[in-house]
């Protein structure tokens, strides 16, 4: 099944009680099934067609707030759209769940795939969870709910995978038990003492104005419960494997042990780089491996020192830019090593804009600027654009 | 300063209110530098200042006359500018210390 039917059988199987959204190329096919779904009564839930991106945020935030587990989905515009209500939604500590069928933004307008939507919404306190493949997106989507809804973490939670090159790409999917995920994700109870919860028997409001004695507090408290998440995420994670016996952790290092240069990256791109990084040891015995960042935001700091902290070079590959600096993973992946006294050469590649393919003739040209880094201890550009047409714009 | 709504004990995950009424405990009053006087013999119980005040401090007493609740005025002058009788003047309070 493709990447979309994926998300939208796992939220299905998550029991969701309302979804919210507004059609969106290429989300559309996620929320096409779940109002299928719904409409045949093979899901007990109210699907509410909004507006706009806008308004399915505003119809989640409430939903949430009256203690329903909400579901829904979007991209690009449609998450730009709703960019103001997803710091309400981190702020009210509403364990929503978003997938986001990673989308470029306009302009150019383009329907293809790049990481500018939800790095848009990087520090909106929402957690960012980036997946390889249809299995994962259904793995992660059943994940997100545990995650978000746990008590010490409480913060919506974004499921990102690939516009089109995963979301329209059919793959063999293990559907797993509905018993075996209820018994995994409960439904969601939340306690109308802790949780901003609108109970008609304990009335309260939320949502209002905070004035500047308190604000700072508040924010404290998300980044506390940020940094929590990756606990929880491993637990999540481990509880999974246990009874469906598939894992994926919050940073992967495939063949990191012994690599002296390591690709880092998100999405999609990571299983090319593997086949390529096997390769390339196979063919050319170069000591090269991928770290593979599934869990963004939190950032796992601690996991991505102790896997990539030893190699020689570390080359992060962006499908985002951040104009005037270079790109946000590479900032992300500096300061982690920051602070360390042995570090790696940094790397910068900016590649896949706008649905520009990922090639396997790319992820050699990293290895190669990598090898040649390890080497001379220095990295050869500040920020290299991979696959970029010289002929056209010079560079 | 009134007391602090919020303690260590009771501290929430986001702003929320649970006691009902509980800008009673707000004493914006606090704010103010001009409080509204009003001149009963000019007043003619029209009711305008109660309704536009933003912060029901005006209310009518039981012997009928309109008075200023001191905790929660702050002074804003909108009773005294929506008056059409001129029966409230703002004056100026004087810091003694």
């Amino acid at each position: 099944m493709s990447g979309s039917r994926a998300v939208a059988e796992a939220a299905k199987l998550s029991d969701v009680n309302v979804v919210s959204a507004y059609p969106i190329t290429p989300q559309t096919s996620i929320v096409e099934y779940l109002s299928e779904s719904i409409a045949k009564g093979e899901l007990a839930a109210e699907f509410m067609q909004a507006e706009s991106e806008f308004g399915a945020m505003s119809a989640c935030i409430g939903a949430s707030s009256v203690g329903a587990r909400v579901f829904t989905a979007t991209c690009s515009q449609g998450l730009a759209l709703m960019h103001e209500l997803n710091y309400v939604a981190a702020g009210l500590r509403l364990p929503i769940v978003m997938a986001v069928t990673n989308r470029q933004l306009s302009q150019p307008l383009g329907m293809w795939c790049d990481h500018s939507d939800a790095m848009g919404e990087r520090d909106s306190g929402w957690i960012q969870i980036y997946v390889e493949s249809c299995q994962e997106a259904l793995d992660t989507v059943i994940q997100a709910f545990k995650i978000a809804e746990d008590k010490g973490v409480l913060l919506p939670t974004m499921v990102c995978l690939d516009g089109f090159i995963l979301s329209h790409t059919s793959e063999p999917v293990e559907i797993p038990d509905s018993e075996a995920i209820r018994k995994y994700l409960p439904p969601y109870r939340p306690d109308a003492d802790y949780h901003a919860l609108m109970d008609v028997q304990k009335p309260l409001a939320a949502g209002g104005g905070c004035p500047p004695a308190f604000t700072m507090e508040f924010d404290y408290k998300k980044y506390e419960a940020q940094e929590h998440a990756k606990e929880i995420i491993r637990k999540a994670d481990r509880e999974f494997e246990q009874t469906f016996g598939r894992q994926y952790v919050l940073v992967e290092g495939d063949r990191c042990e012994d690599a002296q240069v390591i690709l880092a990256g998100m999405g999609t791109m990571i299983g090319t780089a593997k086949e390529v990084a096997d390769k390339l040891r196979k063919e050319k015995g170069w000591p090269v491996g991928v770290l593979k960042l599934r869990c963004y935001r939190p950032f796992p700091k601690e996991d991505v020192q102790r896997i990539a902290s030893k190699a020689k070079a570390l080359a992060t590959v962006s499908r985002a830019v951040s104009y005037g600096i270079g790109a946000p993973v590479y900032s992300d992946l500096a300061t982690c090593m920051s602070n360390l006294g042995q570090k790696p050469v940094l790397l910068n590649f900016i590649a896949g804009m706008g649905g520009r393919d990922i090639t396997q003739k790319n992820i050699e040209q990293v290895f190669e600027k990598g090898m040649n880094a390890a080497e001379t201890g220095e990295a050869a550009a500040e920020v290299e654009w991979l696959g970029l047409n010289k002929n056209l714009v010079g560079g | 300063m009134s007391k602090p709504y919020w303690t260590k004990e009771n501290f929430p995950i986001t702003p929320v209110i649970r006691n009902p009424a509980g800008s009673l405990a707000f004493k914006c009053g606090e704010w103010r530098t001009t409080t509204p006087v009003i001149d009963t013999e000019k007043c003619t119980k029209c009711g305008l200042c109660q309704i536009y005040c933003p912060d029901e401090a005006i209310y009518k007493s039981q012997a009928g006359i309109f008075e200023v609740k001191l905790d929660y005025c702050k002074g804003c002058g909108i009773c005294a500018n929506e008056c059409p009788a001129k029966a409230i003047k703002m004056v100026a309070e004087v810091d003694e210390t």
